[in-house]
């Protein structure tokens, strides 16, 4: 269990909603509701992973030969980005705890920046399958691909789960600009900050859910060991 | 038990306490949440019970003579969607579980009244989408949507409607997330985790599946409306893909979704039965458990939906034997609720004869349930009206009687009204007349071999069928009459007291209908659960 | 087909239906002891305890009438039921699971909205299925579509039609008869009108019925005009083509457990074939290149079906089993069980090329 600080600051009793009996009580039920609520994302992204495994399993010389179509540079890349932003994101709700407002905006905008790169980059990666007709579809043509009739697969899974990702960062993006104008107000200091540390919650899930896509789209038989 | 002052309607309760429909639009109060959701399921529940009333209409001929297939194939897809997803899912936690548990524990509000509020939106959005795809001509798969007919050959309206059932999941993610964190962290002083009612325990088991399943179907449907529109691939074999996949994903949810549907009417159904005994429920652990038993078994039973669909014959028999042992803690349930009338001072008044026919409809349904986890058996079974007659056991017989039981018990608290006892005893017996002719012959036509979702039928089956479709316009009467004399009760009906069945839990200690904060102090509980005795719960300031 | 009255209770014509119905009364007594017993109670105690006067009940000690140990007795009873309810289902599901290996074999093809049967002698199909009483017969289905399900409530037993894959379903069916086909998984418009007959005839019936057949020959004769007409010949070897070498012996491979280039190893059998005539990249066989082109487009499933059969008759040089049994013998099969024996040896008359 936290330790709990009781303050007795006006912004402290302007935080606390009517339903709740004290502020404790309230912080603890927040964290508590962002914890079920990443469980319940957990679960929305397992559908996905599930499928990824069932076609992966049955179609491996398929799965492999897509997988190299991915650039692995731009991907390393990208995961890099993600993981600092993760940092900034971790080094905002730090400054929050310790009540530095200018640190706290600082930090958040490096986040954002750090996201919309990444965003930026997926952006471009998109627009790179579509013009080698990667994309499934009317216009698919993998060139160059193993077992041409369940590649289509693989790339119906790349975008659906880098498509869904890539949705949870745009909506984080605005959950970010939402919290640097609160920030910018003043409103988050060492007694409370309970918004920034629970969306911090929610990018580091969002970067974690990263961790596990880059290696099972990106880095499938490098090594081409699989025929 | 509080032995009443004159009954009076206080003159500031959450109702009248602000006026105006933006008041109430923009509302955060979980009581008056709780009423906007009587009025969308009720509403969903009606247009659901239609679609009914034209497949038993179609099915008391063998021909096809009053609609044409396809007309025929949407009334089924549509009733089955209707009612599980704008019907049976939000009902008991949506409308009593959202009034009754901040008081049951002692709160002034669930833990995030706006996603509350938030939910109900959602819920009214995505029944708009499905109202919109219905409009424009509706979808023909089967609420089940099986591919690759959903995706690839269906000229109905797949996406919006899939789209529409995706919005609804949301809405149940967000309410069981509020009740979790809200049973969790917002309970009175001295109310531990077992001197819960049970009724809230029955949600916390069900809220855990809402949060854990919905997510499953929520991505499914995705992948499903993504297929539809590019061709992917995902489950269709003509682009690689794999059908039974589907299948497994889709149950994956829907089978402990139908826990969602049961258990928290099986917690109306255990304060029932012990208000009206005067007695507190027999084996309280054991229920309170049975109930966090069922929400984890049913998440590993979901195969047995598919024993003839090419899934392996080892996979069977693991799924088989898991569906029995899921079947026990409601077994256990059903001897608790009856001992607990043992010995009891029991009181036959129109919740209680809900409760009542739960107990031997979804007894009956619940034993059906083991004729399709038998696998020798329900390769014959399966996919006929046998199954048909099941569920509507459990989902009608159980869920629904429960969720009637529930709204005649918590009436007086939730409206200050007192309804009259002669007609909703009559509708209590009605519906139960009504239900029994309609399902229990489809048992036989199920084993005779009727498959389901049959436009037209072999002669030999229309005898059952036209019993189906009579017991169905008595069941039809039953609903429609509490609609009528419970509206009336709120013009005409005598005001209520706080506790008019004698019963012990905390919102019975407040006015009825409620003041907007609930309690004026915060209950102290001192005493176990359900005791029955003149002074149950001690007040301090 | 005629019209049948009313009835409660289905006909039982395979030898796996009294089984059901055996194990389906255990059920019904069971569920009808306990349902009674419930309602029963629940009533009783209603009545027996109805509330007299403004008295509360005294607590009842649950532990003075052995709560804990009713709760554990009303656990076991029903679990030690459910249990035997669950061996004896697994038991016929097992049975059902496993078609004899001398079954008469027959194919179908569900389609949106009928069923088109294909007889191994050459006899076709539609709606209908005609076989004798008394023998084993196993369905091999595909589906061209949606899925469908063949269900035949008079022999208790199903299956799912899957688009894209085999599955199959055997019966022995025990009186001659006239019995539904019912599609039993909904597929779009005419789902309940995607209906039949089973016709099960005396053996001496099934034998005329046999001779008046379409005269098209035998499902792999047909699989071997097929197979030479698509140039599969060219490359493949087979009981009458050479070859060119650089494609797997098709001779006896039927049944054969084959070693696959990326070192796994899977059986022969029906979705094999059908599988390597569309998807040929999916399991290249080790020792060969990919170099097999796609029939996709180009062959229809009862095509595929053909070559399958004519691809199992490689592998037994007497030929294919025929189920024209003189009305003499009821016994089934007169033929060498070639089909079962497993080689791991590489594939006679081929020639490995190392990479």
């Amino acid at each position: 269990m936290p330790q709990r600080r009781s303050f007795t600051l006006a912004s402290h009793a302007s935080a606390l909603q009517h339903h709740f009996e004290n502020i404790e009580q309230q912080k603890d039920a927040s964290t508590i509701g962002m914890w079920v609520f990443l469980v319940t994302e957990v679960m929305f992204f397992g559908g996905m992973f599930l499928a990824y495994f069932v076609y992966r399993q049955a179609y491996p010389a398929a799965f492999a030969s897509a997988s190299n179509k991915t650039n692995l540079y731009i991907g390393a890349a990208n995961t890099t980005v993600l993981i600092c932003s993760s940092l900034t994101m971790a080094l905002a709700v730090h400054a929050a705890a310790m009540g530095k407002k200018n640190l706290i905006v600082l930090f958040l905008i490096l986040t954002l920046l750090l996201g919309g790169t990444f965003l930026g980059v997926k952006a471009y990666e998109y627009h790179d399958k579509w013009v080698h007709h990667e994309v499934p579809g009317r216009n698919f043509d993998c060139e160059g691909c193993t077992d041409a009739a369940h590649t289509p697969l693989f790339f119906a899974l790349y975008f659906g789960m880098t498509g869904l990702h890539a949705t949870h960062m745009i909506v984080g993006a605005g959950i970010i600009i939402f919290l640097i104008m609160k920030a910018r107000k003043g409103v988050f200091n060492a007694a409370y900050h309970t918004p920034v540390e629970l969306f911090g919650l929610y990018w580091h899930f969002v970067d974690i859910i990263w961790i596990f896509l880059f290696p099972l789209l990106y880095l499938i038989d490098r090594s081409g060991a699989v025929k | 038990m509080i032995t009443a002052a004159p009954p009076v309607t206080p003159k500031k309760n959450y109702i009248n306490a602000t006026e105006g429909l933006k008041s109430w639009l923009l509302t955060v109060d979980h009581k008056r949440i709780g009423i906007l959701y009587l009025l969308g399921v009720t509403f969903f529940f009606a247009l659901g019970g239609l679609f009914a009333a034209l497949i038993r209409l179609e099915l008391a001929t063998p021909a096809g003579d009053l609609v044409e297939s396809n007309t025929y194939n949407k009334f089924f897809t549509m009733h089955g969607i209707i009612m599980v997803f704008l019907f049976l899912i939000p009902s008991i936690p949506a409308v009593l579980g959202n009034f009754l548990i901040p008081l049951m524990i002692g709160a002034k509000d669930v833990a995030f009244p706006r996603i509350n509020l938030l939910s109900w939106y959602i819920y009214m959005t995505s029944g708009l989408f499905v109202l919109t795809s219905l409009f424009m001509g509706g979808v023909d798969t089967g609420w089940t949507f099986y591919t690759p007919f959903s995706s690839s050959y269906s000229n109905g309206y797949v996406v919006a409607t899939g789209l529409g059932i995706f919005i609804s999941g949301f809405s149940s993610i967000l309410t069981g997330l509020n009740f979790i964190v809200t049973i969790h962290r917002m309970r009175a002083p001295g109310l531990t985790w077992f001197r819960l009612p049970l009724f809230v325990w029955a949600h916390y088991a069900t809220s855990m599946i809402q949060i854990l399943g919905t997510p499953v179907i929520a991505v499914t449907l995705l992948l499903l409306v993504l297929e539809r529109g590019f061709h992917i691939g995902f489950f269709d074999p003509a682009y690689g893909g794999d059908p039974v996949l589907f299948q497994h994903m889709f149950w994956f949810y829907s089978h402990p979704a139908v826990y969602i549907m049961i258990l928290p009417s099986m917690g109306v159904v255990t304060e029932i039965i012990t208000t009206f005994s005067s007695k507190k429920p027999f084996g309280y652990t054991f229920i309170a458990f049975s109930s966090v038993a069922i929400a984890v078994f049913g998440f590993i039973v979901w195969g047995h939906h598919l024993f003839v669909s090419s899934q392996s014959v080892y996979a069977g028999m693991v799924f088989s034997i898991l569906s029995y042992v899921v079947a026990i803690p409601s077994a256990i349930k059903v001897f608790n609720w009856t001992s607990t009338m043992y010995k009891g001072s029991v009181r036959v008044t129109t919740p209680m004869l809900y409760a009542l026919g739960f107990i031997g409809l979804f007894t009956i349904g619940g034993l059906t349930g083991l004729f399709l986890a038998c696998l020798g058996v329900d390769v014959h079974l399966t996919d006929t009206y046998f199954v048909i007659a099941h569920f509507h056991y459990v989902m009608v017989g159980g869920a629904i009687m429960g969720f009637l039981g529930g709204i005649h018990y918590w009436w007086p608290k939730i409206f200050g009204k007192m309804y009259n006892e002669g007609w909703s005893k009559l509708s209590a017996v009605v519906v139960f007349i009504g239900f029994n002719l309609t399902f229990f012959p489809q048992f036989l036509l199920g084993y005779m071999g009727m498959p389901r979702r049959y436009h037209v039928y072999p002669p030999e089956f229309q005898v059952l069928n036209v019993l189906s479709s009579a017991g169905a316009s008595i069941l039809g009467l039953g609903y429609l009459l509490p609609f009528c004399y419970l509206i009336w009760s709120l013009k005409y009906g005598p005001d209520a007291p706080p506790n008019p069945w004698g019963a012990t839990t905390l919102e019975w200690t407040t006015s009825s209908p409620p003041p907007t904060e609930n309690f004026e102090v915060t209950p102290v509980i001192t005493q176990e659960a359900y005791t029955y005795a003149p002074e149950e719960v001690v007040h301090v300031g | 087909m005629g019209q049948k009255s009313f009835q409660l209770f289905p006909e039982a014509a395979s030898t796996i239906a009294g089984q059901v119905d055996g194990l389906y009364a255990y059920l019904v007594l069971v569920s009808a002891f306990f349902s009674l017993l419930i309602a029963f109670l629940i009533v009783f105690f209603a009545i027996k305890y109805r509330k007299r006067g403004d008295e509360i009940p005294a607590p009842v000690d649950e532990h003075s009438i052995g709560g804990m140990l009713l709760e554990i007795v009303w656990s076991v009873i029903p679990l030690g039921l459910s249990m035997v309810m669950f061996a004896w289902g697994a038991s016929i599901f097992f049975t059902e699971s496993r078609p004899p290996a001398d079954s008469m074999e027959i194919y179908v093809t569900g389609k949106q909205w009928m069923w088109k049967i294909q007889h191994n002698e050459g006899s076709r199909e539609i709606n209908e299925l005609h076989i004798p009483v008394n023998r084993d017969i196993k369905l091999t289905l595909t589906s061209e579509d949606v899925i469908h399900d063949f269900y035949v409530p008079a022999f208790r037993t199903k299956t799912d039609v899957l688009p894209g894959k085999y599955t199959t379903e055997w019966f022995r069916p025990t009186k001659v008869g006239e019995y539904h086909i019912f599609c039993a998984e909904y597929c779009g418009t005419k789902h309940s009108g995607m209906i039949g007959t089973v016709y099960v005839l005396s053996q001496e019936d099934y034998n005329k019925w046999l001779g008046e057949g379409s005269g098209e020959g035998s499902m792999a004769e047909q699989g071997q005009a097929l197979f030479n007409q698509l140039g599969c010949g060219n490359c493949h070897a087979s009981l009458i083509n050479k070859g060119n070498g650089r494609c797997p012996n098709l001779n006896g491979v039927f049944g054969t457990t084959v070693d696959l280039k990326d070192g796994s190893r899977v059986r022969a059998d029906e979705s094999y074939i059908r599988e390597s005539v569309l998807y040929p990249q999916a399991k290249i066989v080790a020792g060969y290149d990919d170099i097999m082109p796609t029939f996709k487009g180009l062959i229809t499933e009862d095509g595929l079906l053909k070559l399958v059969e004519y691809v199992k008759s490689l592998g037994n040089p007497n030929g294919t089993q025929t189920s024209v049994v003189p009305a003499a013998t009821q016994t089934s099969a007169t033929e060498p069980k070639t089909r079962q024996q497993d080689k791991t040896s590489p594939q006679a008359g081929s020639v490995p090329r190392n990479r």
